[in-house]
């Protein structure tokens, strides 16, 4: 009984402390749903390059979901040192509701805290069988769009706000045709998933739907995965510039004496290293140099910024995405 | 005095009192306590706010489809689940075993696997769905394809219920009916379904309960389109991405009160008929 006894402590407590003495420090990126493989690749390198400077082991966990539901996991305790989520908003709100960083966090690492951006495209089945090129193409009768609940998924929130600033764009700042325009486009929308992820798979795998709107890396990673025989990617000739930002969540990494190394590891992604890696995972990088090594994987197109047509994240929120919001009344006119 | 005289009873349990406050503190650890927590956190915010939340017309659109199909897949459950469990406890044939064990599957296995496979049957373009279409049936985004999935839900309750009183019921009452001269049908509705029925309603009760809560299998196959084919655990999840855990929980609330209500309804019910069932 005895020795059994000593075994089972020994087996609890010694594997314990030994790790949190001689152990690798960890750090815990909490990140939204299409970054699984960029994060994979940035987590090696930097691994890499912090040994070559400092001697010391790091390990970096991922988790991923829904941007919101990440931010919400972070607001309810889930120990993230850095979060690197899919809008400004969902960081400010960690910040407003569980007050883990400061408010002022995106004007402390350059480019408004986001190391690479990107852009909404269409993906459509091979061929483009439906001509689908432009904003106005998917408001026409029959086309099927597939994009997901924008209360629910920060990509979503960026096609649709890409589909209003196109359309405010177009009728020099119209905002009732700009309502016109996006109660049409939500009236050719058969299903609404609750995350990009799953909508790329209701389109790409469950073949619903002409047109998806997506993420620009996502596209490309369902074309690489999916096959180059099913699908091709339509860039528009407008569409927004989404800027996912990074941020240390300042308490947590505080408490877990991670600051200076979560501090590194997101300013790894500014490195040539961290961006070409974007580069390569079809994140469009803030480096000339990195996006010279992919000269074709870029298409140039006109891009616009959420401050410049909405005036920032909060209002954006506030007056499309909140309840009784734009959002709200596209569905509430059709009944 | 006559409630202590039935508490008391005589049992191999170790008497009433332990059991009795074990049943108690369990209940209130693993039902109670959390429960609250809903109502209070709804209680902590202003009633204008939780009203304005409640009655929002996507939300009453919601309680319409979560309470309409969780009743309609309940029903479809009874008629189809009792056919199961009477196949299954009165009959021998090959392969049996394999059935019975099929029974418990929408049990064990993950509610989302059920609402992916099941959306890829029923859309347009997949194999069952395309033949429904043809007919003019559309079934994955809408709220039939609600009720479909809350079916398969809600199967295993209604048999595991209905099949052990089956089981156990007397064949000699039906013999002795028909030997007095009652036809088939008689001996149906007169002798075996009086038997079952509490069972039935048990089985009822839970596979609607179930189906009210049920998220996983649902999310897929409805659509999730605002006022048409969004149930209201959606609504709760989207309130809580929105940060919005107040009105989460008001719409949790109504939910519980009223699935408690209902819930009662049945248990008081199904306690009428057994008591006019020892009477007769």
């Amino acid at each position: 009984m005895k020795p059994t006894l000593l075994l089972l402590a020994a087996l609890i407590l010694v594997p314990g402390s030994a790790l949190n003495a001689a152990g690798p420090v960890k750090l815990l990126n909490v990140s939204y749903d299409p970054t699984r493989e960029l994060y994979q690749e940035i987590n090696a390198a930097f691994a890499r390059s912090w040994k070559a400077r400092t001697g010391a082991d790091v390990q970096v966990s991922q988790s991923h979901g829904g941007s919101g539901k990440q931010a919400r996991s972070v607001i309810d305790g889930l120990q993230a040192d850095v979060v690197t989520l899919a809008l400004a908003y969902d960081i400010d709100s960690i910040a407003e509701h569980a007050g883990l960083l400061a408010a002022g966090w995106q004007s402390r690492l350059p480019n408004n805290s986001t190391p690479y951006t990107s852009t909404i495209v269409f993906l459509v089945r091979k061929g483009n069988p439906k001509h689908i090129r432009d904003w106005d193409d998917l408001t026409r009768p029959g086309i099927s769009v597939i994009t997901p609940n924008p209360k629910t998924s920060g990509g979503a929130r960026w096609s649709y706000l890409a589909a209003w600033g196109q359309a405010l764009k177009k009728n020099n700042g119209d905002e009732r045709k700009a309502e016109e325009f996006i109660t049409r486009l939500y009236k050719n929308v058969p299903v609404l998933d609750s995350g990009a992820r799953g909508a790329t798979t209701t389109f790409a795998q469950r073949g619903i739907g002409d047109v998806l709107l997506s993420w620009e890396n996502e596209a490309f990673l369902a074309l690489n995965e999916l096959g180059k025989d099913k699908l091709e990617v339509v860039t528009p000739p407008i569409s927004i510039l989404a800027e996912p930002p990074v941020a240390v969540v300042d308490k947590v990494a505080a408490r877990h004496g991670t600051a200076e190394v979560a501090k590194a590891y997101l300013e790894f992604l500014y490195t040539e290293e961290g961006q070409e890696i974007g580069a390569r995972n079809y994140y469009r990088p803030r480096s000339a140099q990195a996006i010279s090594k992919y000269p074709n994987r870029f298409p140039k197109l006109q891009l616009f910024t959420i401050d410049e047509v909405f005036g920032g994240w909060r209002k954006a929120q506030l007056r499309h995405f909140e309840d009784g919001g734009v959002f709200d009344r596209i569905y509430s006119a059709g009944r | 005095m006559r409630l202590q005289t039935n508490f008391r009873r005589p049992s191999v349990l170790p008497g009433f009192w332990p059991a009795f406050s074990y049943t108690v503190l369990y209940l209130s650890l693993i039902v109670l306590i959390p429960l609250s927590a809903v109502f209070l956190k709804a209680a902590s915010s202003s009633w204008g706010h939780l009203w304005k939340t409640i009655s929002a017309p996507n939300v009453l659109a919601a309680y319409r489809l979560s309470f309409g199909a969780s009743l309609a897949a309940g029903l479809v459950s009874v008629v189809t689940g009792f056919l199961v469990a009477w196949v299954l406890a009165r009959y021998r044939f090959p392969g049996k075993a394999l059935a019975d064990a099929l029974v418990d599957l929408p049990f064990a296995l993950p509610t989302a696997v059920a609402g992916i496979a099941l959306t890829s049957l029923y859309t347009e373009n997949g194999w069952v769905g395309r033949y429904l279409a043809a007919l003019g049936i559309k079934v994955a985004f809408t709220p039939l394809g609600v009720v479909v999935a809350l079916t398969f839900i809600g199967l295993p309750f209604v048999v595991r219920s209905v099949q052990p009183v089956l089981a156990d019921a007397d064949r000699e009452l039906e013999e002795a009916a028909r030997s007095l001269g009652a036809t088939g049908w008689q001996v149906f509705c007169r002798v075996i379904f009086p038997i079952v029925r509490p069972a039935l309603l048990t089985g009822f009760a839970l596979a609607f309960a179930r189906g009210l809560g049920e998220y996983g299998s649902v999310i897929f196959i409805s659509g999730n389109l605002p006022m048409k084919t969004e149930i209201a655990p959606l609504l709760i999840v989207t309130k809580l991405e929105q940060y919005d855990y107040a009105g989460a929980t008001a719409i949790a609330s109504v939910m519980l009160v009223a699935s408690f209500i209902l819930l009662l309804g049945v248990n008081v019910l199904q306690r009428r008929t057994r008591r006019f069932m020892e009477t007769e």
